[in-house]
């Protein structure tokens, strides 16, 4: 069959699949589990109503348990044993131990150290400027667009598309890669190879994502940005604030909880950071982060216990963030 | 001490959207003036171009004799009051009213010092730590009046400030600018609002907008006894005055007039001229200034059809003369309680001092 003919097949069946679930759950539910009729018919109604959000939710907390909360405990027993040919043998912390010693972890500890860093910060400064920035033209929602298309593209494409850019073809030939070009241009005397430049290598890594998440950040603050009443901005004007303090003075702080949200939810992506660094460098010339490595141990060293040892150290990670980014978004929406 | 002096000030939008224009106005020291009018009559951006906030499109305006027109906001030496408070969230009372005198460089001593002056005249010494959220409307909208007071500004500038107030918090309010404007004398102050009771009980005078104009400047008692014309002659007063189309009978210091729902002649205390004669007006009576009579001379005479005893006044409400023609609904309000004249027969008048004439629109007092 033909695969275009298959897609559609799939789509039709789920779609109607999920229909159907919902459909049929509550008709079962109102007809023939609690029926409104008869002498019950007043408590079978409030009945059927305490179980219909359940029916509602079961798909949802079913998928979630079998594909987040299983493999989570799957992933801390794979952390703690090792596998044999007769399965499973108990080690206790001798994976983190062995992971500890190794330098390769360590350099992608610090590397993610640095990503968290630099990507948030840069994602977020860029998108306010450009929310700022973007607010009072007339080409203002044409530029915003432009700004935000890159979310609409892959990591792994987003990867491809910058690698081109930061191409290096052998001395004497005409570069196609932009930076090389441009170095060349400013008087650069030869072609660099900059993703083998180790250290920093990362921060051209770094600029994909910066690329991609500053329309996300600029989107979300520019929302926020119009939000703030006009007057408070008025009355800073009249009491003197030039633009630059109205900006910072008093339009940054009434959308810090914003700031902050925006802040986080990009923390996290950076934390499991891996299309970009797997499709760019593959961890090499000093590039390693957490998620590639896991991946290197888990899927190329066939390490499970490693791999899945650095698996949970981000989770570890990524698991205080959350919490605090859920609790401040909440916030946000009060 | 500082006045304003508008001179055929106006304001277009993209070059021919008018939305005021010949504006002439000398506000003197010391008067705390009041622009009134219907929504959308331009009072608001009338106060925005005083403040800086709006580009004034024609004409000039000057502070205290200076030429401001393209002055920035925080120069001229005024200070807003919004109508939303306008409240810097995300500072306490005591830096909502500091961020002014921060900006103008001033030293830690002399901030201090205007914000304990401000805080107690206000009584706003316990809240000074406080954030905004943390406060009452009143307390608001006091804060924001005490970042206008720190300033010490030339002008104070009040867009409905008490607009978003409860009832009782707005006649406690009042009262309590009242008083402010009475414990400083000097300072000059323009005040927004289209509630007509703020605009008589605070104003040294008033300012009618309408039209993209003004209507009249004026006391506010000269705006209820003499309307210079059938705007502000319904503008001001509630319930709103009637206006009985008639005539006039007889001319000279005092006109004799008639209304065509009436019956004989009645005297009103405007002079007229001789080539006035049978000329057609429209008789302006406040409610609370008819009468009963039962004379044979009456300007009005119908069936009462609503009674409402309000206590110390009872409004009684007519059919319209002739509805076909859209006439307005003629209402009287009587002194005490009347509540059986539900479908009665009435005459009425009033005094020959109460009767106001309007031919076109404009009163011939005014000629």
């Amino acid at each position: 069959m033909h695969p275009a003919i298959l897609g559609i097949l799939t789509i039709a069946l789920g779609v109607g699949a999920c229909v159907s679930y919902f459909f049929l759950s509550n008709l079962f539910l109102d007809k023939v589990l609690f029926p409104p009729r008869g002498p019950n018919a007043g408590r079978n109604i409030n009945r059927a109503n305490l179980i219909r959000p359940w029916l509602f939710l079961f798909p949802a907390l079913f998928v979630l348990g079998l594909y987040l909360a299983y493999p989570v405990f799957a992933t801390l027993w794979l952390s703690v044993t090792e596998r044999t040919s007769s399965g499973n043998v108990w080690v206790g912390f001798e994976n983190y131990a062995q992971m500890l010693g190794e330098e390769k972890f360590w350099e992608a500890m610090r590397n993610n150290m640095l990503w968290l860093i630099v990507v948030p910060a840069a994602s977020t400064g860029f998108g306010l400027l450009a929310a700022q920035l973007t607010d009072r033209i007339s080409w203002g929602n044409i530029a915003k667009s432009l700004i935000f298309m890159p979310m609409a593209i892959s990591f792994v494409g987003a990867a491809v598309i910058w690698k081109l850019i930061y191409d290096t073809r052998p001395e004497g030939t005409d570069q196609i890669g932009l930076l090389n070009a441009l170095y060349l241009f400013f008087g650069g005397d030869a072609p660099q190879t900059w993703l083998t430049l180790p250290f920093w290598n990362n921060f051209f890594l770094m600029a994909v994502l910066v690329w991609i998440q500053t329309g996300f950040a600029m989107v979300i603050l520019s929302a926020a940005l119009r939000g703030i009443p006009e007057e408070t901005v008025e009355a800073a004007i009249v009491d003197g604030a030039n633009p630059f303090q109205v900006f910072f003075k008093i339009k940054v702080p009434q959308i810090m909880g914003t700031i902050v949200v925006v802040w986080t939810t990009i923390t996290i992506i950076v934390l499991k950071v891996f299309d970009i660094v797997f499709a760019m460098t593959n961890g090499q010339w000093e590039t390693q982060v957490l998620a590639n490595y896991m991946y290197d141990k888990m899927f190329r060293a066939n390490d499970w216990g490693v791999g899945s040892a650095s698996a949970m150290i981000i989770m570890l990670l990524v698991t205080p963030i959350l919490v605090w980014n859920v609790r401040n978004a909440r916030k946000e929406m009060r | 001490m500082a006045g304003l002096k508008l001179t055929n000030v106006e304001k277009t939008y993209g070059g021919n959207v008018n939305v005021l224009k010949n504006i002439n106005l000398d506000i003197n020291p010391g008067e705390l003036v009041v622009f009134v009018g219907p929504s959308g009559c331009g009072k608001s951006t009338l106060l925005r171009m005083i403040a800086g906030l709006e580009k004034i499109t024609g004409g000039s305006l000057e502070i205290d004799g200076q030429y401001v027109n393209d002055m920035p906001p925080a120069q001229r030496g005024i200070a807003m009051v919004f109508q939303s408070y306008a409240l810097y969230p995300h500072m306490t009372v005591r830096d909502n009213m500091a961020f002014a005198l921060k900006l103008a460089k001033k030293t830690p001593a002399e901030i201090d010092e205007a914000i304990s002056k401000a805080a107690r005249v206000l009584q706003l010494e316990e809240y000074l730590d406080r954030l905004p959220k943390a406060l009452s409307g009143g307390q608001r909208q006091r804060v924001a009046i005490g970042r206008a007071i720190v300033r010490d500004p030339k002008v104070y500038l009040f867009d409905e400030p008490l607009s978003n107030l409860d009832a009782a918090l707005r006649v406690a309010t009042r009262i309590e600018i009242a008083q402010l404007k009475e414990a400083m004398p000097d300072s000059t102050m323009v005040y927004v609002t289209h509630d007509q009771v703020e605009a008589m009980t605070l104003a040294t005078r008033i300012v009618v907008l309408a039209n993209k104009g003004i209507a009249q400047v004026g006391t506010p008692l000269d705006l209820y006894e003499r309307p210079e014309n059938e705007f502000v002659a319904q503008f001001i007063g509630s319930p709103a005055m009637n206006l009985l189309a008639g005539e006039i009978v007889e001319t000279g210091e005092v006109t004799t007039v008639r209304t065509f729902e009436g019956n004989g002649t009645f005297q009103a205390n405007i002079p007229t001229r001789a080539e006035d004669k049978g000329l057609k007006v429209n008789v302006g009576i406040r409610p609370e200034d008819l009468v009963a009579t039962d004379n044979e001379s009456y300007a009005f005479a119908d069936t009462v059809s609503i009674v409402e005893a309000l206590g110390e006044v009872t409004q009684l409400y007519f059919e319209p003369p002739r509805p076909e023609e859209d006439t307005d609904t003629v209402i009287a309000k009587l002194p005490g309680i009347h509540k059986d004249l539900r479908g009665k027969e009435l005459k009425l008048t009033a005094a020959p001092s109460k009767v106001h004439l309007f031919s076109n629109g404009q009163s011939l007092l005014y000629r």
